[in-house]
């Protein structure tokens, strides 16, 4: 359910942007969605469709990033993805760790189009 | 031809705006205001029932109750001694900050002064969800198990505190606490707990003693 309105404010945030860029179009949108923001991309796309209609970016594409929960030991400072019933370090066992990725959910880039300029007449 | 345009900005950014917006009018009336989540059958009404009588005498109170259709929970509130509102969802599986707006034209801001938001019971929507309270509290409860904050970490992730609800079941249940806090400390380092029983009133009172300075 709750991805109406974040997939409103990903076309507010595109759009801004493609008029900041004079653009005629937005093609494709680049998203990273960490593991811990549990947002659904097919959900995203659905609304997606529907209320990006009549704006510059009906029709653009999503790219989605899925970033993992990441962690980092802070006792041999290994980096790893935690399991489902622990958060311990794989290598030393040790519970000293920390989040270091994985709480994302940003748009990281737009591609766009724009309006055509007339081409130098070439002789 | 299609040109990149990198940019980095957060999606959030809507509801955090709004949030932050409530945040200024709750500042501007005075009044403190704490985000209830948890599951369904945490105990999150029945928190509110023991917490509006032992401070109505000092404060005056408000309950903003967020359900998916019905209104049980604001009658409880309001039976308790609260200023109820209900605010249905209409399916919605957590409160954002339109509906926390909403909420707050219906009650006379300047003669409240602790503001109960009662989230839709959920672990995982409301977590990503912020209203412009001052602090988030999640309840979590024994029967629950104690593998919760590694099933939900980004419910534990961003609470201000932790209420361990039904801490009378601990003898009759398989929760093993501290399996239960070495997973929150990982997610929230320091995180205030209150290990607390609606049931027989244990810890109750260091949870009261604590929104009492908070509101003072």
């Amino acid at each position: 359910m709750h991805e109406l309105p974040v997939t409103q404010a990903l076309l507010d945030l595109a759009l801004e942007q493609a008029k900041k860029a004079h653009a005629a179009r937005v093609a494709d949108i680049y998203i990273e969605v960490g593991q811990l923001s549990s947002y659904v991309d097919d959900s995203i796309q659905f609304y997606w469709d529907i209320i990006s209609r009549g704006t510059l970016a009906e029709g653009a594409e999503l790219h989605f990033q899925r970033i993992p929960l990441q962690m980092q030991c802070k006792t041999c400072e290994s980096t790893f993805q935690p399991s489902e019933h622990s958060f311990a370090c794989p290598d030393c066992g040790s519970e000293q760790v920390h989040i270091t990725a994985g709480e994302e959910l940003r748009m990281v880039g737009i591609d766009i189009e724009r309006r055509e300029q007339p081409e130098e007449v070439i002789r | 031809m299609t040109e990149r345009i990198a940019v980095v900005e957060q999606i959030m950014g809507a509801n955090d705006r709004l949030a932050a917006q409530n945040r200024k009018r709750l500042d501007e009336a005075d009044v403190f205001a704490i985000n209830l989540m948890a599951s369904p059958g945490a105990g999150k009404t029945s928190l509110i029932e023991h917490t509006v009588p032992a401070l109505a005498n000092e404060f005056s109170i408000a309950v903003i109750d967020g359900d998916v259709a019905t209104s049980i929970d604001a009658r409880r509130a309001a039976a308790a001694g609260a200023r109820a509102v209900q605010i249905n969802t209409g399916g919605e599986c957590h409160l954002d900050a339109v509906m926390l707006q909403e909420g707050l034209d219906q009650l006379d801001l300047e003669a409240v002064d602790l503001l109960i938001v009662e989230n839709v019971g959920n672990l995982i929507c409301p977590a990503g969800f912020a209203l412009g309270t001052h602090k988030n509290v999640l309840i979590a409860s024994v029967p629950e198990g104690s593998d919760k904050p590694y099933k939900y970490p980004a419910m534990y992730r961003g609470v201000d505190a932790l209420v361990i609800n039904k801490i009378d079941l601990l003898p009759y249940v398989d929760f093993d606490m501290s399996y239960f806090q070495r997973g929150v400390e990982i997610l929230n380092p320091g995180v205030l707990t209150f290990p607390i029983s609606c049931k027989t009133r244990d810890g109750l009172l260091a949870w009261i003693t604590w929104i009492r300075t908070l509101v003072d």
